[in-house]
């Protein structure tokens, strides 16, 4: 395999779901320290194209390169082993247990016995979990367990993170101490965000990718995007055969 | 320090109430009594078996009966082959063990839905039953031998002292040596609960999902749980077969797998103390139920399955747990959940 400059890159990457056409022949590329977000409207594929990578679903065809190590046949717990971490759509946190055993399992597969519980404490410190760390996960409101997941993916020190709109649901002032956390976490690893606001993109993103039908319509700058009218259309659902 | 956390509160009860009852029991309780409780320690073994892997590993198996009597099997072929009782003793645990090591791996690896493991589970136990059932004519004896059918294996050789034939455990013996195996599995299965492992386990249990995206591999971490206890229904096995000296194809009848089920629902999932209460408390029943002809044994349990699933969903030890602590703490004898610092620790969920 030639040597790339890529962090992660997908060739023809497709997921079919019977007849549905989830992710359609994607060829998508990152720079190491990149931050991107992708957006797209309902059913454009994002989230499936971010289970593919880590290989909750197999992909039906195409490659998936990560470091430029072929990865697309390797298992889920492996992938996360090389350094990538996701935020899932609908927070997949442990319900029945406390914030900070949820934070512990995370950081304890990394790391030894010791120093397992002083990271524990860092991350609760650093995601703003310490108010609510001795409480059921299952009991918290949406945005808080989007935090506990953050925190746990940030246990492992990932090398790419994706984080599946990390905002969904939250307060004014929730979504801006996500953006910040963002930002922070951007300093040392690189992101891929889906995203739906328009404001929270301008304010964390540099390049974006828009996702429609399964394919990649366009990438481009935050203010070239939306001013493209090709995007607009297909937000506004206007789009022509 | 204002009272105890509530995980060193539950270990000194347990640990009090284990001595407690292997030093008083045999000196008050009768013959009878003495015996009819050695069985509910095997029982109680058997209960915690699947306790863990169902209650902590969240994989519900139906077919724990089939490493009991696959380990009670194996201890009788092996001591009456053999005189002595040690190698029998482990072989009749290391090979259940590896036996669901392999069926583990199977149903794992091969990413099984829960309800194909139950079902697979259970029919593996009826095919022992079948089985062992058909094994009564003289071709079927392995060394000295005989299965014997349905009619099953008497005059099973009691456990000696290690390297001495001549000193082997007398039924009142058999209370310690049962009693003591449950206490030990029931603190091993605390520890192991309270490790990262078995804290693994739990998380596997709420989300495989997440265990996974966080790089735990969860095909092996259910493959060894599942290991671990049909390691434990095989020791309750052995204690069985020693208290019956004698075993026969029932112990891997229909009736046995839904009464495993029966304690541990009743006692209380996800609790340790409560399935050996279950089994205790059922086996109670059932025998005093046997000595009457008035009403079926077996239609009583069901009911009373479907009343505590309607009724006390969580099991009666969860429910009572719930009820001393809050007491317990709005009296100030136990240190308030909130501010205890040994959170770690109580990870178990256990009482
Ligand atoms: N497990 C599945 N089985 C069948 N079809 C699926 C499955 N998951 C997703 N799909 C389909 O694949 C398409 C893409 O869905 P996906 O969830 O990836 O979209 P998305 O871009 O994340 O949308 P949203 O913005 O609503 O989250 C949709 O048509 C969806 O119905
Ligand atoms: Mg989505």
């Amino acid at each position: 395999m030639a040597d790339t400059n890529f962090l992660l890159e997908t060739r023809g990457l497709t997921k079919r779901f019977g007849g549905v056409i989830a992710v359609n022949d994607v060829n998508f590329n990152l720079i190491p320290g990149e931050l991107r977000c992708l957006i797209g409207p309902n059913g454009a594929g994002k989230s499936t194209f971010f289970k593919c990578l880590t290989h909750q679903h197999k992909p039906s065809s195409g490659k998936i390169f990560f470091k430029d190590r072929d990865i697309t046949r390797l298992h889920t717990h492996q992938i996360a082993h090389l350094g990538i971490g996701i935020k899932t759509q609908v927070p997949s946190v442990f319900d029945g247990i406390p914030v900070r055993e949820n934070i512990w399992l995370a950081a304890r597969r990394y790391h030894g016995r010791g120093s397992a519980n002083k990271v524990t404490a860092d991350v609760i410190d650093r995601v703003g979990l310490g108010n609510i760390r001795d409480s059921m996960v299952g009991r918290l409101a949406h945005g808080e367990r989007q935090w506990v997941e953050i925190g746990m993916v940030l246990t492992s020190d990932p090398t790419l993170l994706l984080l599946d709109e990390p905002t969904a649901g939250m307060t004014h002032e929730e979504t801006e101490k996500t953006a910040r956390l963002i930002k922070e976490i951007s300093e040392s690893a690189s992101l891929i965000v889906v995203e739906h606001d328009m404001q929270f993109i301008k304010a964390i993103a540099n390049k974006v990718t828009v996702f429609h039908q399964g394919s990649i319509l366009v990438e481009d700058k935050v203010e070239a995007v939306m001013a493209n009218p090709l995007v607009r259309d297909i937000y506004l659902g206007k789009e022509k055969d | 320090m204002r009272g105890l956390s509530l995980n060193t509160a539950g270990l000194l009860a347990a640990a009090i109430i284990s001595v407690l009852a292997l030093v008083v029991i045999p000196q008050v309780a009768p013959f009878y009594i003495l015996l009819q409780i050695t069985l509910y320690f095997s029982f109680a073994i058997l209960a915690l078996s699947l306790a863990f892997i169902w209650g902590f590993g969240g994989v519900f198996s139906f077919g724990q009966a089939a490493f009991f009597g696959l380990g009670g099997y194996t201890y009788a072929i092996l001591s009456i082959n053999m005189g002595s009782s040690t190698v029998p003793l482990i072989v009749a645990i290391v090979l259940p063990t590896v036996f669901a090591l392999l069926l583990g791996y199977l149903m794992f690896y091969g990413r099984l839905s829960s309800v194909y493991l139950a079902v697979i589970t259970l029919v593996v136990t009826l095919i022992f039953h079948k089985f062992l059932g058909h094994t009564a004519g003289f071709e079927y004896r392995i060394g000295n031998a005989h299965l014997g059918g349905y009619n099953g294996i008497p005059a099973i050789p009691p456990i000696n002292v290690p390297g001495d034939v001549t000193k082997f455990a007398f039924p009142e013996d058999m209370f310690y040596i049962a009693g003591v195996a449950l206490v030990i599995v029931y603190f091993g299965l605390r520890w192991l609960l309270s490790s990262h492992f078995g804290r693994t386990l739990i998380g596997i249990r709420e989300n495989e999902e997440r265990a996974e995206l966080l790089g735990y591999d969860v095909r092996l971490y259910k493959m060894i749980a599942f290991g671990i206890a049909g390691a434990i229904a095989a020791l309750g096995g052995v204690m069985f077969t020693n208290w019956n000296s004698f075993i026969d194809p029932h112990v891997f009848d229909l009736g046995m797998s839904a009464q495993i089920i029966i304690w541990v629902v009743v006692g209380g999932l996800s609790t340790l103390i409560g399935p050996i209460i279950g089994a205790f408390a059922l086996g109670i029943l059932a025998l005093e139920l046997g000595t009457q002809q008035t009403i079926d044994v077996n239609l009583i349990l069901g009911a009373i399955l479907i009343i505590v699933v309607l009724f006390v969903p969580e099991g009666f030890v969860p429910t009572i747990k719930r009820m001393c602590i809050w007491l317990a703490e709005s009296r100030g004898w136990l240190r308030s959940r909130l501010d205890s610092s040994d959170l770690e620790e109580k990870q178990g969920r256990d009482g």
